[in-house]
C-alpha cells in the first residue's frame, strides 16, 4: 500500500480500510491529534514549570517512550488482545496487591512500584485492564447482561478501585471506576436500571445527612463550596479561578500569566496546567485544545462503531470514553464546576505512566481499528 | 463469530451498542457544552473582576488570628492573659534569598544564630503565603528594625498579642505554657486554622483546652501589588477614601471567634500559700475539695515560669530547663511516684475494718519490731523501744508500725490491693490535664505479669508486711493521695478530679458551668468505720502522741490528717537511720494527708516533700498552710 491512500482526500472508502504503512498499522488521526496536543503541552508546560528547557525535554522523553509503546500495542490483533485481557487484569491486580505490601510512599500517599530501573503507578495500568477485563467477560455472553453478569463486572471493577481507594488516590479510583462503567453501560444494562440506580442515589442522600456527624457535614459543605476556607482547601480553586478569568478571551500571552509566574497558582505543572493554559492563551487556546480532545474522542468512538465484535466494540468505546472523562473531570476540577480531586490534564500534565498509558490505549484503539477483518458485506 | 456463540444475536447487539454509543456521544457534547459555558463565564462574563484581582494587582488573604480565651481561678483572679507584643515575621514567598536575610537579622541582635537551621526548617515548613513569626521583639528591638525595614523585603513587624501569666512560676505547673508552634505541632493541627496563630499549648491545661482556648480563624482580603504592598484593605480602610469600586465586591472579611474563657477550680490564695511554703524544697502539694473533685491547689516544686516558654525560649536556654537536675518541668504532683509511707495506714485500717480482718477493739503488743512466725527477719517500728499496748486508733495516732504488719498479715494483700484500688491507687484518677502517672499497688497477679524469673513471681509474706506501711513495691502520686484522702473526708463519696468547672463563651458571655463527675461510691463500707478512722486521724493532730500535733497546734479549725516517712535508702538490718550521715537525695521523703474541718470536710490537702525528712516536720507544716490560707483568709473580691 503507498503512502498516497493515507491521505485524507481519497475518499470515505480510505478510512473504512485498514492503513498500513509498509506493513506497520498507523492510525493517522489518532496521531495526528495526539501529536498537536503534545505539542501544546510542552509549550505550555515550559511556562509553567518557569521556562525550563530540561523539565520539558523529560516530558518530551517521556512522550518518545509512550509512541513506542503506541507502535507496538497498534500491532496487535484485537484476538490476541481479547485472549491476554484476563491475564493483563490478573498481572495489575498483583501489582497493586504488591504496592500495598511493598510500595513506595510518595507524596503521602502509597502508590509507586520501585521496578530498580524505573518507578511505575500500577493503578494507571487499571484504567486499561479494568475495561479490557469487562469486555472480555461481556465477549462469550449475550449483551444486555444478565443480572448475575452484573454482579461478577461490579466485583471486577470494584475490587481494584477500592484497593487504589485506599492508597489513597481518589483521582485514579474514579477514574478505574468510570472506565469500568462506563464500559459495562455500553453493553447495554437497561436504562431503567440505570435511572433507577440515579433515583435511589438521589434519594439516600437527605438520609445519609441526618445520619452524619456535624464534622463530617462541614467537610461535605466545604468540598461542595471550597470558597468557605480560602485558606485550606479552597486556595487552589480560588487562584485557579482568577488565572482563568484574567485569561480572558486571547490569554495574556506565552509567558506571561502572572499567576502562574508568581507562583499564586499552586500544582501549575501537573493538575492545574489547564488554569496555567487559559491565562496565557485565554478562551480561544482553551476551546483549540478541547476541540482537539473532542476529535480523539471522536475517532474513538467511529472506531467502536466500527468494531466487529462485541469485545472490540466493548473496549474501544470504553477507552473513548474513560479518556472524555478524563479530560472533563480535569478541567471541570480547574474552573471550580467540580470538587477536586487529583486527575491530571491528559497528554499535557507533566508526568511519565499516565502518558504511557494513555498512548497505550490509543494503541489499542488502532490496533482494534487496523487489524480488524474485512467482513464482505 | 457468531457461530461460535449461536446464542448471540450479532446484529441485534450491535444495533443495542450503537444506540448506547449515539447516547453517550451525546452526553459528552453537552458535558463540553457545559464545560464551555462555564469557561465563556469565566473568561468573558467575569474578565473584568478576575482581570482585576490578577493583573497588576494581586489578592492576598490575610488570616486573622483568634484571641486566646483566658483563664481565670474560682474567685475570678485572671491567671492567664494576652498583653501586645512586637512580632517579627516572614512571608517565605516575598523573600528572595531567606538564609542571607536571616544573617542580617541576626547581625541586628534581632535574631540568635543559635536559632538559625531551626527557622529555615520552620519557614520552610509553611506555605509561601503564610505569615511566618519567628520571634518576638523588645519594644527597642522593634524600632530598630523599623527603621531598616526597607532593607528587608518579606519581613516585616507586627502587633500581636502574647500569652502572659501575672503569677508566673507559682501556676507555671497548674497552667501549663504556651510557645510557638513547632513543625511537629503542624502535623497534628489543622493548619488553616492556625494560620494566624503564633502561640500554642504545650503542655498542662493549655494543652489539653488547646481547642475550647484558640478559637477559630478569620481572614480578609487584601489586594496588594507586586511588591506586597496593601492596595485596599477592606478590613482596615472601612470608609477609607481611595478603594477602587470594580474590585470592592470579591473582597471579604471574616472576623476570627475568640477561643471560650477557662474557669478553674483553682484558687491561687492556696497555690501562692503552698508554695511559698515549698520554697527551695523539691516536692508537691495537692489541695482538692471532697464535695466535687474540683482542684483548689496543684504545686509542683521546683517550677519554671511559663512566660519564657510565650515569650520565645531559646534552645540553649530550654536544654538547661531540661537537663537541671532538680527537673523543674516534670509535673510531681501528677506524675511524680512516691510510697505513700504511713499515709497509708487510715485506708489500710479501713479496708481492715471493711473485711472484719480486725475486731475494733483488738489491742497488740508493740516491742519494737515485728518477725513473721517461722522467720527471723525482724521488721522494725520507727521507734525502736516500741510503743506499747496498741489498738488501731493509737496506732494511727502514734503511726505504729508494728500493729500495721500484723494488720496488713491478717488483711492479706488480695484483700489489701482490692482496697486501695477502690479508693483509687493504682490507676490515674483522669483528671482533665495531660500527663498523669497511674502509680501502682502491688498484688499476686501484677507480680506475676511483672517479673520473668519464676522465683521473682512469687509473692512472699514478707511484701505484704511491709505493704502494712505503705513500703515495698507501692507507688502513689500526689494528686492520687490527695483524691484518696478527700473520699476518707466525703465519707466514700469519690469525684474524679478536675480543674476546670465552667468555660465562658467570650462572644455571648454565656457560662456553662460543667457539673462534678461522680465516681463509683465506696458504699458498702459501714458509717461506724468511717468514724472510727475519721477519728483516729483527729487524734494524729489533737492527741498527745499525735504526729501531726506539732504543726497544726493552735487551729481554730479541728484537722483529720495523717504523717508519712517514706524510705528512699535501704537500711542494713542493724544500722541506724541517720539524716546527717547519707546522701542529701537518699534521705526520707516525707508526706502529709489531711481534710479539716475535721466535722464537716470543704478540703482535702497531700503533701510531699523529696528528701524533707519526717512527714510531722517537712510536709506537715506545708499543709497547715495551705488549711490556714483556705479556711481562714477571706476570699479576695475581684469583680468580674
Amino acid at each position: 500500500m503507498s503512502l498516497g491512500s493515507i491521505e485524507l482526500g481519497v475518499g470515505p472508502a480510505a478510512a473504512l480500510r485498514p492503513l498500513r504503512l509498509r506493513g506497520l498499522v498507523v492510525d493517522v488521526p489518532i496521531m495526528l491529534a495526539v501529536f498537536a496536543i503534545c505539542t501544546l503541552g510542552f509549550v505550555v508546560l515550559y511556562s509553567a514549570v518557569g521556562e525550563s528547557s530540561s523539565l520539558v525535554l523529560r516530558q518530551a522523553a517521556r512522550f518518545t517512550v509512550a509512541m513506542l509503546v503506541f507502535g507496538v500495542i497498534a500491532q496487535a490483533s484485537p484476538r490476541a488482545l481479547r485472549v491476554w485481557s484476563p491475564w493483563i487484569f490478573c498481572v495489575s491486580l498483583g501489582f497493586l496487591l504488591l504496592v500495598m505490601v511493598n510500595g513506595v510512599v510518595g507524596g503521602g500517599a502509597q502508590r509507586w512500584l520501585d521496578l530498580g530501573l524505573f518507578r511505575f503507578q500500577p493503578s494507571e495500568i487499571m484504567k486499561i485492564s479494568v475495561p479490557m477485563m469487562v469486555a472480555w467477560f461481556m465477549h462469550e455472553r449475550r449483551l444486555p447482561p444478565t443480572f448475575t453478569h452484573l454482579l461478577v463486572l461490579l466485583l471486577i471493577i470494584c475490587v481494584p478501585t477500592l484497593l487504589i481507594a485506599q492508597q489513597p488516590d481518589l483521582g485514579t479510583a474514579i477514574l478505574v471506576m468510570a472506565s469500568g462503567g462506563l464500559t459495562v453501560l455500553l453493553a447495554g444494562i437497561s436504562l431503567k436500571l440505570i435511572v433507577g440506580l440515579g433515583l435511589v442515589a438521589l434519594g439516600s442522600i437527605p438520609v445519609l445527612w441526618n445520619y452524619m456527624l456535624d464534622y463530617q457535614r462541614a467537610r461535605v459543605l466545604t468540598f461542595l463550596n471550597p470558597e468557605s476556607d480560602p485558606l485550606g482547601a479552597g486556595y487552589n480553586i480560588i487562584q485557579s479561578k482568577i488565572a482563568l478569568g484574567s485569561g480572558g478571551l486571547f490569554g495574556k500571552g506565552w509567558l506571561n500569566g502572572t499567576q502562574a509566574h508568581l507562583e499564586f497558582l499552586p500544582e501549575r505543572s501537573t493538575d492545574f496546567i489547564f488554569a496555567v493554559m487559559g491565562e496565557e492563551f485565554g478562551l480561544l487556546g482553551l476551546l483549540l485544545l478541547l476541540g482537539l480532545y473532542l476529535l480523539l474522542v471522536g475517532r474513538g468512538l467511529y472506531i467502536a462503531a466500527q468494531a466487529q465484535d462485541t469485545f472490540t466494540r466493548l473496549l474501544a468505546g470504553g477507552l473513548s470514553l474513560t479518556f472524555f472523562v478524563y479530560v472533563f473531570v480535569n478541567a471541570g476540577m480547574v474552573c471550580g464546576l467540580l470538587p477536586i480531586v487529583g486527575v491530571p490534564l491528559p497528554l499535557v500534565s507533566a508526568g511519565g505512566t499516565s502518558m504511557v498509558t494513555l498512548l497505550a490505549s490509543f494503541g489499542i484503539l488502532a490496533a482494534i481499528h487496523g487489524n480488524r477483518k474485512l467482513l464482505a458485506t | 463469530m457468531s457461530a461460535a456463540v449461536p446464542l448471540k444475536d450479532n446484529w441485534k447487539e450491535q444495533q443495542l451498542f450503537l444506540s448506547r454509543l449515539i447516547a453517550a456521544g451525546l452526553i459528552i457534547l453537552v458535558l463540553t457544552g457545559l464545560l464551555i459555558a462555564r469557561l465563556i463565564q469565566l473568561q468573558v462574563v467575569e474578565y473584568q473582576v478576575f482581570a482585576e484581582l490578577s493583573q497588576g494587582n494581586r489578592l492576598r488573604i490575610q488570616p486573622l488570628p483568634p484571641t486566646r480565651g483566658l483563664i481565670f481561678d474560682r474567685n475570678g483572679v485572671v491567671l492567664a492573659e494576652n498583653v501586645p507584643a512586637w512580632e517579627l515575621i516572614v512571608i517565605p514567598e516575598e523573600i528572595t534569598d531567606l538564609a542571607a536575610s536571616l544573617q542580617s537579622l541576626e547581625e541586628l541582635e534581632l535574631l540568635d544564630p543559635a536559632e538559625h537551621e531551626s527557622l529555615v526548617e520552620l519557614v520552610r515548613s509553611h506555605r509561601g503565603f503564610e505569615r511566618v513569626k519567628l520571634v518576638n521583639l523588645t519594644e527597642a528591638q522593634a524600632a530598630r528594625f523599623a527603621v531598616r525595614r526597607h532593607h528587608f523585603p518579606g519581613v516585616d513587624i507586627q502587633e500581636g498579642l502574647i500569652r502572659n501569666y501575672p503569677f508566673g512560676e507559682l501556676t507555671g505547673h497548674a497552667l501549663g505554657y504556651v510557645a510557638s508552634i513547632s513543625p511537629a505541632d503542624l502535623e497534628r493541627i489543622n493548619r488553616s486554622d492556625y494560620a494566624a496563630t503564633s502561640l500554642i499549648g504545650k503542655s498542662g491545661i493549655e494543652r489539653s483546652y488547646e481547642d475550647t482556648l484558640h478559637g477559630s480563624v478569620g481572614y480578609r482580603q487584601q489586594v496588594v501589588n507586586a511588591q506586597g504592598r496593601v492596595l485596599l484593605d477592606p478590613a482596615a480602610s472601612a470608609g477609607g477614601a481611595s478603594r477602587p469600586e470594580s474590585s470592592q465586591g470579591s473582597l471579604e472579611t471574616r472576623w476570627p471567634v475568640p477561643g471560650d474563657n477557662i474557669v478553674l477550680g483553682l484558687d491561687v490564695r492556696l497555690q501562692a500559700a503552698a508554695h511559698r511554703a515549698m520554697e527551695g524544697l523539691r516536692g508537691a502539694a495537692v489541695a482538692i475539695e471532697p464535695a466535687t473533685g474540683d482542684v483548689l491547689a496543684l504545686v509542683s516544686v521546683p517550677a519554671y515560669d511559663p512566660n519564657r516558654f510565650s515569650a520565645g525560649l531559646s534552645r540553649a536556654d530550654f536544654r538547661m530547663l531540661n537537663s537541671d537536675p532538680d527537673k523543674p518541668l516534670f509535673h510531681r504532683a501528677l506524675a511524680g511516684h512516691y510510697p505513700p509511707g504511713s499515709t497509708i495506714k487510715p485506708f489500710l485500717g479501713l479496708a481492715a475494718l471493711h473485711y472484719g480482718a480486725l475486731e475494733p477493739d483488738r489491742r497488740a503488743m508493740c516491742p519494737g519490731y515485728f518477725v513473721l512466725p517461722g522467720h527471723s527477719h525482724r521488721y522494725r517500728d520507727w521507734k525502736p523501744q516500741g510503743h506499747g499496748l496498741m489498738d488501731l486508733h493509737e496506732s494511727i495516732v502514734q503511726s505504729c508500725d508494728v500493729f500495721f504488719y500484723q494488720l496488713a498479715l491478717s488483711l492479706g494483700i488480695d484483700h489489701m490491693a482490692a482496697f486501695l484500688r477502690d479508693v483509687g491507687f493504682g490507676a490515674r484518677t483522669g483528671i482533665d490535664m495531660n500527663g498523669e502517672n497511674g502509680g501502682l499497688v502491688p498484688s499476686r497477679e501484677w507480680k506475676q505479669s511483672q517479673f520473668s524469673r519464676r522465683e521473682d513471681q512469687v509473692w512472699f509474706p514478707g511484701e505484704t508486711v511491709i505493704t502494712g506501711i505503705g513500703q515495698g513495691f507501692t507507688l502513689a502520686t500526689p494528686l492520687q493521695l490527695a483524691h484518696a484522702t478527700a473520699t476518707l473526708a466525703a465519707a466514700g463519696q469519690r469525684f474524679q478530679p478536675r480543674l476546670v468547672i465552667a468555660t465562658e463563651d467570650t462572644v455571648t458571655g454565656e457560662m456553662t458551668v460543667s457539673d462534678p463527675v461522680r465516681l463509683e461510691v465506696l458504699s458498702d463500707v459501714d458509717e461506724v468505720h468511717w468514724q472510727r478512722i475519721g477519728a483516729a486521724m483527729v487524734g494524729v493532730t489533737q492527741d498527745l502522741h499525735g504526729s501531726g500535733r506539732t504543726a497544726m497546734r493552735g487551729t481554730p479549725y479541728s484537722v483529720a490528717g495523717k504523717t508519712g516517712t517514706a524510705q528512699v535508702f535501704s537500711l542494713a538490718q542493724d544500722e541506724k537511720y541517720d539524716a546527717d550521715e547519707i546522701d542529701e537525695r537518699l534521705r526520707d521523703h516525707g508526706l502529709f494527708i489531711a481534710y479539716a474541718p475535721a466535722e464537716n470536710p470543704t478540703i482535702a490537702v497531700a503533701v510531699v516533700v523529696e528528701n524533707g525528712g519526717g512527714g510531722s516536720t517537712a510536709a506537715a507544716p506545708v499543709a497547715r498552710k495551705v488549711l490556714d490560707a483556705y479556711l481562714l483568709e477571706e476570699e479576695p473580691s475581684v469583680a468580674r
